[in-house]
Formats: structure tokens, sequence, C-alpha cells
């Protein structure tokens, strides 16, 4: 017997999924513009192996395979396992990163909406600590053709050093480290552009412009984007005013490394993150305080991964914490 | 002046569906073959049946004397005969029978003498009770008695009219405000004066802007200084807290009553019964119904109280593809189970579906926490917190995150991508609490008892230990004095004195000795004991009505009657089964 309400809103996970996919077009168009079209052939292996790995499970956890698999929620997972690897990741990688995602972070957990952790962060994390080689080589933006990515991809010598450039961020860092000079002049280097990284930064605004579009079509909510920026901006505002020769500014925090991809579609995801009004400000400036911290004294160069996962730990407290006043109750002590 | 309206958090706006109905006239409904009244017409209380089988009744002659402070009376809806009185299924998701009085009607459509209440000369109590006894209760479909929301006789400064309605499909009030505004608002006032408020506010959906209009040109004509405020259309602004909310700011929270925050909210149709009871005499006899859905003829319809809803139907001629119908509004009805049950005072609508119009949800999937379901919340609950707490069980978790504030409105479900019926699991939850919070009630009920049984046992105990040693004390003294005076047959005679009532126990040697006076005394207690077992043994039936006595008689009979033809197996078993009780109750005495 079926009980009220008898109406429904058209909505589906498959419709959210799919907006988020959609959202998603603006910065990888840019990437395949600005650093080539490896990225699609990354995309790939990560769809088809997603969705091959979520069927197995499925199939194994004798549970109804179509409708999970026709969520998109795979898709979406695979997708930023992707996007936040390098686009010259050799395809077995990615297939690991993408395979740690579904099967242990997701599906091991009990699937969609089970899941305590972030599974395209928990993948990165994975292979930053196992392949910290392989995850931190870049194309340099624009200076490596087509051919020679999907070369790498599919396994290709990777003798490269005169191929590969470090990122901003990692560029950075390294030369801080080796007191090569203040900011503004290791800024000058080849790896950087007018805000973040060189060409990166228009990855970063399609990324902003999808997330964007993701706040008009109510996907999601304001809260951990704008607890995210501002947070980064805040502390490394602050830094950067104190001793601008050693910190970097908030602009090339913003704009560089994955901080628009995470700040629209990482912190954002419902399922592992906080979810009360003031929680979702809580985890997502946590998260942006952690990654500002491992940029800048941690031994990786960027940190979002590792801020991401630790305040997916927090969420339980977070959201026992924050508990909105009920209709009604306003003024009571909690 | 510009009215200042607040908000409440969440809410959900689905499609209105209110042209369909809303275009029509309020119509009055054939008079039916016959009429079921239901008893029981308030939510708390069912009133006494005070006609007879075969008796003829008026139009508005009551048929139930109202019983209990929560109780109203019922009346005949239409003059006729009364051809039965019992149980008959309701209007109810379970379909559980209440006690009804069936009436014929005659076609004559006799009043009772109606009698103008004059409220100037008679008390605000008199009132109160006038309005009882025509029947008023809530329309908007709560069917709470209006005497009992009149009734703290002070303390609310704001009367709320509801004209809300929020609900898809239903247009009930708002036609009645069309037509009939002068009538409502004057029933506004009745209620305003007897509730001593200072201020009335009237809400309206902006949905219903006829409806705002006939109540403004009312409230003109009327030179009423009445404040009809239009509020936004958002389900659910016609539930009362809500309204309240939107109106005055003021939140009541779970539990509470609206008068204890000096502000009460009335049904645009109750004000509307008010007005017929007071200025006219009429007790509420019917109601307006919308008849929507998948029909070919939506429209309102005036329908005595007690229509069978299957003689209703046909006045909307449904599709032929219509599959169920609901009573009440999409969002917070339910579908019948049946539809030979009668409309009551609480039914506002009742909408035929139909596959396409109101499909079946697709298949539940995982809840991802998107927190949809939060942001359509207008008790501000976390409601999949309360789906994750209720799937697993976790009642008290549920309750302390404020299940019991969750006004079942379906907002959430209504959101939620997943389609998860998130209101099913709310409702299985609070019924659980419900059930657990009964067990341990009983439980506790059941320990006290026990405990308490154990302290009087102790103490009785205690007494008839004492009572012995008294006695033995007297006998002793006594014997002492006899052997003093040296006549040992009046010590033997004194001997069995003491141990009275009792028979005296064959063989008890009438000694002197303290030690044969002991035993006499224990041979002469367990002699008592084992007469009481006796005269106790055959109790276990008798506390039984006659009827029953009478029943077990005659199966007793019966099995003897089988024990003698099919040997003596039935009876000996029968023995043994009745003989356990027996020995359970002798073995408690003796305890």
């Amino acid at each position: 017997m079926i009980h009220a309400p008898y109406i429904r809103k058209p909505a589906s996970v498959q419709r959210l999924m799919g907006l988020v996919l959609l959202a998603l077009l603006p910065g990888i168009a840019a990437y395949v513009y600005t650093v080539g079209a490896g990225i699609l052939v990354n995309l790939a292996i990560a769809t088809g192996t997603a969705l091959a790995a979520e069927a197995l499970v499925l199939a194994l956890r004798k549970r109804p395979v179509a409708i999970a698999l026709s969520d998109l929620s795979a898709v979406l997972t695979a997708w930023l396992v992707a996007l936040c690897f390098p686009p010259i990741t050799p395809w077995w990688l990615t297939m690991i990163g993408v395979l740690v995602a579904i099967v242990i972070a997701k599906q091991l957990y009990g699937g969609l909406g089970q899941n305590p952790f972030n599974p395209a962060m928990v993948a990165y994390c994975t292979a930053i600590v196992a392949y910290p080689a392989l995850m931190s080589q870049w194309p340099p933006v624009g200076g490596m053709d087509f051919g020679t990515q999907l070369g790498l991809i599919l396994g290709g010598a990777r003798d490269i050093d005169g191929l590969t450039g470090a990122t901003a961020l990692d560029a950075l860092r390294s030369g801080l480290h080796a007191g090569a000079g203040p900011v503004d002049v290791l800024r000058q280097g080849p790896a950087f552009g007018f805000l973040g990284g060189s060409g990166w930064e228009w990855i970063a605004l399609g990324y902003a412009v999808g997330g964007l579009f993701l706040l008009a079509a109510r996907v999601i909510t304001w809260h951990m984007p704008a607890a995210f920026i501002a947070t980064l901006a805040l502390v490394s505002g602050l830094f950067w005013l104190f001793d601008a020769a050693r910190f970097a500014s908030p602009l090339f925090h913003l704009a560089s490394g994955g901080a628009m991809l995470a700040a629209f579609f990482i912190v954002t995801d419902p399922v592992s993150g906080a979810t009360t009004p003031r929680g979702k400000l809580i985890f997502a400036a946590g998260v942006a305080l952690i990654a500002w911290i491992i940029r800048n004294f941690g031994a990786y160069p960027e940190g979002i991964a590792f801020g991401v996962l630790l305040m997916n730990l927090c969420v339980p407290l977070i959201d026992m914490k924050t508990q909105p006043r009920v209709f009604g109750h306003r003024g009571e002590r909690r | 002046m510009i009215a200042r309206l607040f908000k409440f958090h969440g809410g959900v706006a689905p499609e209105g569906h209110k042209d369909e109905s809303a275009g029509t006239p309020i119509r009055r409904a054939p008079l039916p073959s016959r009429l079921i009244v239901p008893l029981r017409q308030s939510t708390r209380t069912t009133a006494r049946c005070c006609v007879e089988v075969g008796q003829k009744v008026l139009k508005g002659q009551r048929i139930g004397e109202s019983e209990g402070s929560f109780g109203t009376a019922v009346h005949a809806p239409t003059s006729g005969t009364v051809v039965d009185f019992g149980p008959y299924p309701m209007a109810h998701p379970s379909g559980l029978p209440t006690r009804c009085v069936v009436i014929e009607p005659d076609g004559e459509e006799r009043w009772i003498e109606r009698q103008p209440f004059d409220i100037d000369s008679a008390g605000r109590d008199a009132a109160l009770a006038w309005l009882r006894d025509c029947g008023v209760v809530g329309l908007g479909g709560a069917a709470f008695p209006s005497h009992i929301k009149l009734g703290s006789g002070g303390g609310v400064d704001t009367l709320i009219l509801n004209g809300g309605e929020c609900e898809p499909w239903i247009t009930c009030d708002d036609r009645l405000m069309r037509e009939r505004a002068a009538e409502v608002l004057a029933g506004a006032r009745i209620l305003f004066r007897l509730i001593g408020a200072r201020e009335l506010l009237i809400g309206i959906e902006d949905n219903k802007p006829e409806a705002i209009e006939a109540m403004r040109a009312a409230a003109r004509e009327a030179g009423d200084e009445v404040r009809i405020l239009p509020v936004p259309a958002l389900y659910p602004m016609g539930g009362e807290k809500q309204l309240i909310r939107t109106l005055t700011g003021i939140e009541i929270p779970y539990g509470r009553f609206g008068a204890e925050y000096g502000v009460q909210c009335f049904n645009v149709g109750t004000a509307y019964a008010a007005h017929r009871a007071i200025v006219h005499g009429e007790p509420l006899v019917d109601r307006i119904v919308t008849l929507t859905g998948n029909v070919a003829h939506a429209g309102n319809w005036e329908v005595l109280i007690g229509t069978p809803i299957d003689e209703l139907l046909a006045l909307a001629a449904p599709a032929a593809d219509t599959d169920r119908w609901l009573m009440g509004g999409p969002m917070m009805g339910f579908a019948l189970p049946r539809l030979d049950v009668p409309v009551t005072k609480a039914c506002n609508c009742i909408i035929a579906a139909s596959p396409t119009l109101m499909p079946p949800p697709p298949p539940e999937q995982p809840c991802i926490r998107c927190g949809e379901c939060a942001r359509a919340c207008p008790a501000e609950l976390q409601p999949f917190e309360l789906y994750w707490f209720s799937r697993a069980r976790n009642f008290d978790k549920a309750k302390a995150y404020h299940l019991f504030d969750c006004i079942e409105c379906g907002c959430c479900a209504y959101v939620c991508p997943s389609h998860i019926p998130l209101v099913d699991y709310y409702r299985f939850a609070k019924s659980e609490i419900a059930a657990g919070e009964r067990d341990r009630n009983a439980a506790d009920q059941a320990r006290e008892r026990f405990e308490f049984r154990n302290f009087r046992q102790e103490r009785e105990k205690e007494e008839k230990a004492a009572r012995l040693a008294a006695k033995a004390a007297e006998t002793r003294t006594r014997t002492a004095s006899e052997t003093a005076a040296d006549t040992p047959a009046a010590s033997g005679a004194s001997a069995t004195a003491s141990i009275q009532p009792g028979a005296p126990a064959p063989g008890v040697p009438a000694a002197d000795d303290p030690a044969a006076k002991k035993k006499a005394l224990i041979a002469a207690a367990l002699a008592r004991a084992q007469a009481q077992k006796a005269a106790a043994a055959p109790r276990n039936t008798a506390d039984l009505s006659p009827t029953t006595q009478a029943e077990i008689a005659a199966i007793e009979a019966r099995r003897q009657q089988a024990g003698t033809e099919a040997g003596t197996q039935t009876g000996s078993g029968a023995t043994v089964a009745t003989a356990e009780p027996r020995d359970a109750r002798a073995e408690d005495e003796a305890r």
C-alpha cells in the first residue's frame, strides 16, 4: 500500500549526478584546450573501469545492477578521480585509483550513500602515497602534444624530465625549500601564470563556472564553497600580509592546484560531508585550513585530499553538534 | 496598512490543480438512499446514541449526546427513519468500524424548529455549550471540537481565520469564501467575540484572488476593519502552526496549543458552521466536499454528513482508469480502503487518482544525504537523520532528533531524489515508540503490582506471626493458670478451643506439654489451609457471567458425551487441562 504523499517532485539521484557531470564540462573543456586531449583518454579509462567494477561488486553483493549503474554516481566518481590525477597518468594507475574508489571506498562500505570517506579523495591519497613520482608528473601547458600524452598514458617510457614540469604548487614549494628566492621571484618561473599555475588557472575558472551553475540549479548550497574559499583566502591572506616573501597570495592559492574543483565538486559530496548548515561551514573551512597547512608546511604540494579525508572523520561529530534548532524550539538550550 | 509577513522554513510548491474544481459553484448533493452517521465525529470521543431503531427523526434532531469534555453532539442530517444502530466501517486507512446511526431519508428534509441563539443575553459558557450541542468541530480536517478551542476564556489576543487551503486539488474553502463570504466573516466575528481576542486576521493563499476579493468586499459591506492578508501559496501554509508563524511570527512547538501563546486559529468552514449554529440555530449536518481528480465534472458539493462516498462519486463522473480514491489532499490524505464509508465532518476532498495522474513512486534508492528534505522541512528537522535512525530502529536517537515535531506534511518525501517514502518511516518509528511506551508502562505496572504483592504477603506473614504469638502467649498463660488450678480436663478443652475455627485434627493428644500443643496447632493450621484450598478450588469459573457459565456447562456436557462415546481419554484430558490453573491458584494462595 502506498501512503501519502501521492505526488512527487520530478527529481532523481540520476538527475542530480547528471547535473554535476554537466557542471564539470566547462572545466574539462578548458583542460582539453590548455593541456591537451590526454585527459579525455583518462576520463574514458576511468569511466569504463568504474562501471565494470561497480557492476561486478553489485553482482557479488547480489544487488540490482541496472538501477545502481544508471544513477551515474560511479561515473561521477570516475570523472573526479581522472580530473585530480595528472593527465598523463599511466592507464593502470588510473584503473587502480578508480578501483580503490569504487570497490574499497564505496562498495565495501555498503555502496551509494554509505561511504564515510570521499571515494575520489581516497583514490588520490592512495595513489600519491604509493606512486608519488608518477602522481607528480604533470605535462607543461601546451608543451606536449596528444600523441606524446597518449603514449605516456599507454605506458610509454618516461624519459621525461624534458617533457614534464612541476605544477605551480610543486614549483613554489620546492623553490622555497631550496631557498631559491622569495615568492614573487619564484613566480616568474615557467610554471606560473597570471594567478595560479600557467594555463591551469583557466581550468580552475572552468570549474568555478560549473560550480556556479550547480549553485543556481540548487544541486549544492552556498555553504561549502563559500566556507572553503573564504577560509583559504583568509588564512593565506593573513600569512601573505605577514610575510609575502614566504607565503603566496590568496589569489594564487585559490587559482592553483585543485582549489576550485574541491570548492564546488569535492567538499560538496553530500554522502561523506557534513549535512547541517553550520556543519557544512565547519567542514569546508576545516578542509581549506588543512589544505593550506599541508601546502605550506607539509610534505606534499597539494593537501586538499588529506584535508577532505580528515574532515570526513569528523563528520558524525560535526553533524551531531550542529543540529539546527527545530520549529518552535528557538531559544531553548540544546 | 501593509502587514509584515513572516516566513516559515522550507515548504514545497506542488502543482495546484485548483482550477479543475474551483470554477463551478457549490451544488447540493442529492439525498442518498441512506445515511450512515458516525457517532465518532470529533477526534477524541464518540457520542452516546439517543435514538432507537424505528424512530422517526427530523433534520437537525440530536441523535447523539456529547460524552465527556471533548464530546460534541451528533444530529440527523435529514428527516427520516432510524433503521439501524451499530458498527460500520469508517473512512480511515484502517477501515475500522465505529458506531453509526443509519437513517433512511423520507425525502422531505423537514427541519426541527430552529432557534437562533441569542449571544447577547446568554453567557459565554452557554454559547460554548450551544456550539457543542450543535456539533461544531474544526472543518479543516482535524475535527477538533470548537468549544474546546474557544474554551480558555481569555489570554488569546489574536484570532486567525485559516483560508490557506494549501493542499493541491482542494477548493472547498475557496468556494465557500467566494460564495458565502459574509457568513464566513460573521462566523469569524462570533468566534472572535467568544474567544475574547483583540485582533482578527484572515490568511488566504494568494492563489485564491477571487476568495480574497470576496472576503474584502464582504468586510467593506459589513464595515468590518478585519485584516485580510494574502499569504504566499506555499505548502503547508494551511497548516495551523505554519499560518500562525506566517501571520504573527509566533512559533508553537510540538505538544503545545496556540492559546498558550495568545493566538488561536480556526478554519473558514468552521467559522461558517459557527454562524449557522448561532444565527440560524442550525446544527452542523452537512459540509462542502471537493470532488476532483481524474473525473469529468470536478466541483464542490454540499454533502450531508453520513452520505456514503460511493453514492457521491457518480456526481463527478470518474474516468475509466481511476484506480484509487483519496480522501484529503495528495500530500497528507489517504487512499480509501473501501468506498461504502460515510462522509464525516473531517472530509474536505475526495480525489480520483489514476496511474497517470498520481503514478506510483519509482523504486526506492539509497539516501545520499543530499539534504533536500532538510531544505523542504517546515518543522526545520533533519529528515534524513530521522530516516537513518528509524531505519536502524534507533528510536531513542530519533526522539532526541525531534521525531515527534514532525507534522507528517510529506514535503521531505515529495522532494526526495531517492524516492524514499520518508513519512512512512516516521509513522513507523512513532508507532513503535508509542508501542514501546505502552509496553514499558504495562511492565512498570506489573512490577509495582508484584512488589506490592510481596510487600503485602510479607506484612500478612508478620501480622499472622504476631497474632499467633499473642494467641500462644494467651494460651500459655491460661494453661499455666489452669495447671495451677490442677484441672486436666479443662486444659484439654481449652486446647481444642484455642485452635478454632478449624476442626480438631484426629489423633491430637490432649497433652499438657508445650511440644504436643505446638503439634496440635500445626495440625489445625494444616487442616484450615486444606479447607481453604478446597473452598478456593472452584473459583476459576466463579467470576464468569451467567452466559459464559452456561456455555461452559454446555461444553462440559458435550465433552462428557464425547467422552462416553469415544472412551474416557477426552474427559481425562479436559480434567488435566482444567486442573492446572486450579493448582496454580491454590499454590498461589498457599504461598
